[in-house]
């Protein structure tokens, strides 16, 4: 209804300055004439007509538009006018025209005006001044800035608001040893540290002595790192392993006890995967806080389908208990209360696990994983005053150092019922467990760069460097040119016969390719 | 004796300072409070200030057109039926009108709506003056003050105008019998025929639940420059900067406006086809800067709320620079508008909520009538005194209804 009344009232305005062209002015002119005398007038219109329709024919779009602008705007145009109307004879001047009418800035935006307040009534104009446009309608580069700046200063506003208050230290304990896939775990572990808006204190525990070559890895980070060494190594069996891991973390807790370090503790095992919603989540434990943890029992080339072996599982026992999820973690009732926790359920793959280090089979955690559990530092501190009752002292539960071992922070407690449920009551994932490695006796580069370096295994077999074995300055980079040389040699040796054995068909097209990649290796190392 | 007195005095001191702390810390968030030219007066409460009769008008007035046409419920105008509502249910109603400070007469004039909902106003004038002929027989109030005390609610496009066309508006004007009245109505520009002193303007109706129910946590960060999802009206900043990429700028309006709003830093709240926009209560409600680009604009309780301190006022005419404007206002006041906007009676200031909340809109339009009592003595006429003219107006309105 009203853009039938706009389109109405937009119609009146536009009979009344007419942009028509000549047909209308025609029966304005002429009025009370008939069609069949023409006044000179007239004629002179429909000549100037036909003008039009042929240059626009040749330029493509409705040029007599533009030409009745110029004629009837009230804006100082006389020069133009003058212009324009020497200038139809041909096509070439039309079009200077044109580009001088364009670059006049005081036109273009009265022209788009008028376009768009006659041309469509689905654009709707109803501001008083028309669309202005500016001329030059993109963005400028500093303002994009500013504008950047504000929208950082707005979002650290809300984290202010919103965010976490007073955000305590992270304390992560992590233990480690050196092997094929430790700088695979410890990088990954290490950048998520790295990207957190928190203070760390990162304790790496490692088995076997503090080595340089894990001190040259953790120095990568720009963290607060405690590098402390463990006498005993990694065993080769699993179950060994997870005991052994569980007294480096001891050892930790005796280095957060010892120098009285304040903050949250959290036990970031290097192969595990840590979202950074997790470490947000955790800033709002009081004490002890549990959180749930996918299991990912990774399994490789086994024969068994394990899910298949779960099914028959499930088939069997019915039993509400049994959870297919690979979940660890609290369990809540409605009203986000903690009245028990879900574990894995190891029976499933009964004989099935693997065994030790490299095994190829599923490796299992234990019932319940310490990557599960958050605490407050002053949990393990001496004095007893910083922790309530329900606490164990850390040398109480643990006999010393020896054959300790405590499954999982529970043990510390003397009313596990006093956990705290994180992320949102266990329903949210931010934790995966994975075992991933390699065999224990596999080899890697020590630091993982090649030095010395490696044998061929496979030539390459188009060089582009001749055959025979050049001189090659001593000091140009390790590993690419070293081989090429080695290369170059053993092609000398093996494959001359291949080559022989090719020459029927490209061997023109060969020859032609290696001299030109002659002289251009040759101008290359001339360089 | 000295002793209690520095007692008190500390007492007095550490309360202050408590009381500063805890205000800062209110609900967790740090607000401002907002004080308007009429003081901090949005959390008023209007029950015992002012004493409202309400006309007892044949349902052909208001009940039968609602159930013609039950869209009226949910459409921008529906102010008009739920401030009908809310009175009858309300602390300040009187049943008698001896001790009334004001008289409301219950016409709902924007419910008669074409195929696609949009109001028709042609009938409007015609069913008001039929109602008000209806008072003025039936009770003494009217001719006692010929309307002074009494107030219409009027949210059309352009007011007591009764049209929506700017131009055939103002050649209306307002409504010859309404010239004593108080109108409560949407439209508000500065230097208008068709806003009478004195009026008091409201925001346009927005339905509280669905606005309610699209809030995101307001953690999410903000990462939309200058947001706009409107139609084609608003095409001098579309061509402007449709290139620009700090402007999301569109005529569709997606399933998540009402997300992308909270994700925004600005809104722009351009005029449409009458100056007001339901974008401005949107902006406030979801703690988006609303950016008004309406010269002489009149927002709602002007008096109450300080619009140039929550909101940027951008000219028509400075449009093109819009960017320009914008990216130079300091940070620290960009903060302070959306502490300003975070304001929980801000909030709830734009809102017709039902059943009604303290210090929402209906509380304000009380508050704004408590604000101009008591009346003066020239508004009672003399015995026999005329001041409207009963047969002023387009021939067309004099027909009854």
């Amino acid at each position: 209804m009203k853009l039938q009344a706009l389109q109405q009232s937009y119609a009146n305005r536009g009979r009344s300055n007419s942009f028509r062209g000549p047909s209308a002015l025609d029966s304005s002119v002429d009025g009370g004439t008939t069609a069949a005398v023409k006044s000179p007038a007239s004629i002179f219109w429909l000549i100037l007509h036909c003008f039009c329709c042929l240059i626009s024919l040749v330029l493509g779009f409705r040029f007599s538009r533009l030409v009745f602008f110029l004629l009837f705007s009230t804006s100082s145009i006389n020069n133009l006018y003058t212009s324009t109307t020497t200038s139809f004879g041909t096509a070439s001047d039309i079009a200077e025209t044109l580009s001088f009418t364009s670059s006049n800035r005081n036109l273009s935006p009265l022209v788009v005006n008028n376009t768009s307040t006659v041309a469509t009534t689905s654009r709707v104009v109803v501001g008083r001044h028309g669309i202005r446009i500016r001329p030059w309608p993109h963005p400028d580069l500093k303002e994009v800035m500013k504008a950047h700046k504000i929208i950082e200063a707005v979002q650290r506003e809300q984290r202010v608001q919103y965010g976490i208050k007073n955000p305590k230290t992270l304390i992560a304990i992590t233990p480690t040893y050196v092997r094929t896939f430790q700088a695979l775990h410890l990088t990954g572990l290490m950048h998520t540290l790295m990207n957190l808006p928190y203070d760390v204190v990162w304790i790496v525990v490692e088995a076997g002595g503090a080595t340089n070559e894990t001190a040259a890895l953790l120095a990568k980070s720009k963290l607060q790192i405690k590098h402390i060494g463990f006498e005993k190594k990694i065993p080769i069996f699993w179950e060994a392993r997870h005991k052994i891991e569980s007294q480096m973390r001891l050892q930790a807790l005796r280095v957060v006890r010892e120098e009285k370090l304040d903050g949250i503790v959290m036990f970031a095992d290097d192969s595990n995967m840590h979202s950074l919603e997790l470490f947000d989540d955790i800033q709002k434990v009081e004490w002890i806080g549990a959180i749930s943890v996918g299991i990912l029992a990774h399994s490789t080339h086994s024969d068994d389908d394990p899910f298949e072996v779960q099914k028959t599982m499930d088939e069997k026992d019915d039993k509400k208990s049994e959870s297919p999820l690979p979940v660890q973690g609290p369990a809540c009732n409605s009203s986000d209360q903690l009245i028990g926790w879900h574990t894995f359920n190891s029976r499933v793959y009964k004989g099935k696990h693997a065994n030790y280090i490299g095994d190829m089979a599923i490796v299992l955690p234990r019932k319940l994983e310490w990557s599960g559990f958050v605490m407050n530092s002053r949990l393990v501190w001496k004095e007893a005053e910083f922790r309530p009752d329900w606490i164990k002292d850390l040398d109480m539960v643990v006999a010393g150092d020896g054959n300790d071992d405590i499954e999982s922070p529970l043990s510390l407690l003397k009313d596990s019922s006093m956990v705290e449920p994180l992320g949102s009551c266990g329903k949210k994932v931010m934790l995966w467990w994975l075992r991933a490695e390699a065999r224990a006796d596999s080899k890697f580069p020590a630091g993982w760069t090649i030095d010395p370096p490696l044998e061929v295994t496979i030539p390459a077999k188009r060089t582009p460097w001749p055959d025979a074995p050049l001189e090659l300055p001593s000091n140009v980079g390790k590993t690419t040119i070293v081989t090429q040389d080695n290369t170059t040699e053993k092609r000398a040796t093996k494959t001359r016969t291949p080559r022989t054995k090719r020459t029927s068909r490209g061997k023109r097209k060969r020859e032609s390719r290696n001299a030109d990649a002659r002289r251009n290796s040759g101008e290359r190392i001339e360089n | 004796m000295r002793n209690s007195s520095w007692g008190f005095l500390l007492m007095f001191l550490s309360a202050f300072l408590l009381d500063l702390d805890a205000f800062e810390l209110r609900k967790g968030q740090k607000t401002e409070r907002i004080s308007g030219s009429a003081g901090d007066v949005l959390e008023d409460d209007p029950v015992g200030r002012l004493k409202v009769f309400v006309y007892e008008l044949p349902s052909k007035y208001n009940k039968k057109i609602l159930q013609k046409d039950p869209r009226c419920l949910n459409h921008m105008f529906a102010a008009e039926i739920y401030m009908h509502r809310f009175l009858l249910s309300s602390p300040v109603r009187t049943l008698n009108p001896e001790e009334a400070d004001w008289f409301y007469t219950p016409v709902y004039t924007t419910c008669d709506l074409t195929p696609n909902g949009l109001p028709l106003p042609f009938k409007s004038p015609r069913m008001m003056r039929s109602a008000i002929q209806l008072i003025s027989s039936n009770w003494p109030y009217w001719n006692r003050t010929e309307g002074a005390d009494h107030f219409f609610i009027v949210p059309h496009d352009f007011g007591a105008c009764f049209h929506y066309q700017e131009e055939k508006a103002i050649e209306r004007g307002i409504l010859p019998l309404l010239q004593r009245a108080t109108l409560v109505q949407t439209f508000g520009q500065r230097n208008h025929v068709c806003l009478k002193d004195g009026s008091i303007t409201v925001p346009p109706y927005a339905p509280p639940q669905k606005m309610q129910s699209h809030l995101i946590p307001p953690s999410i960060p903000r990462s939309i420059f200058v947001y706009f999802r409107g139609l084609g009206a608003r095409a001098a900043v579309w061509e402007n900067f449709k290139d620009n990429p700090l402007f999301d700028i569109s005529t569709e309006h997606p399933t998540t406006y009402y997300e992308d709003m909270q994700r925004a830093v600005f809104c722009l709240c351009p005029l449409g086809w009458a100056p007001w926009s339901p974008r401005l209560v949107e902006a406030v409600i979801f703690g988006c800067i609303p950016v008004i680009i309406a010269d002489d604009i009149v927002l709602p309780f002007a008096d109450a709320i300080p619009w140039e301190d929550i909101g940027v006022y951008v000219d028509e005419k400075d449009v093109p620079n819009l960017d320009t404007i914008l990216t130079s206002i300091p940070t620290e006041v960009i903060l302070r508008k959306q502490r300003l906007l975070a304001n929980p009676s801000m909030k709830q200031a734009m809102l017709f909520p039902h059943p009604a909340q303290p210090g929402d809109a209906f509380h304000q339009i009380l508050n704004g009538l408590a604000r101009k009592l008591p009346h003066d003595k020239s508004v009672y006429l003399r015995k026999g005194e005329k001041v409207l003219n009963w047969t002023a107006g387009p021939l067309a309105d004099l027909k009854p209804w």
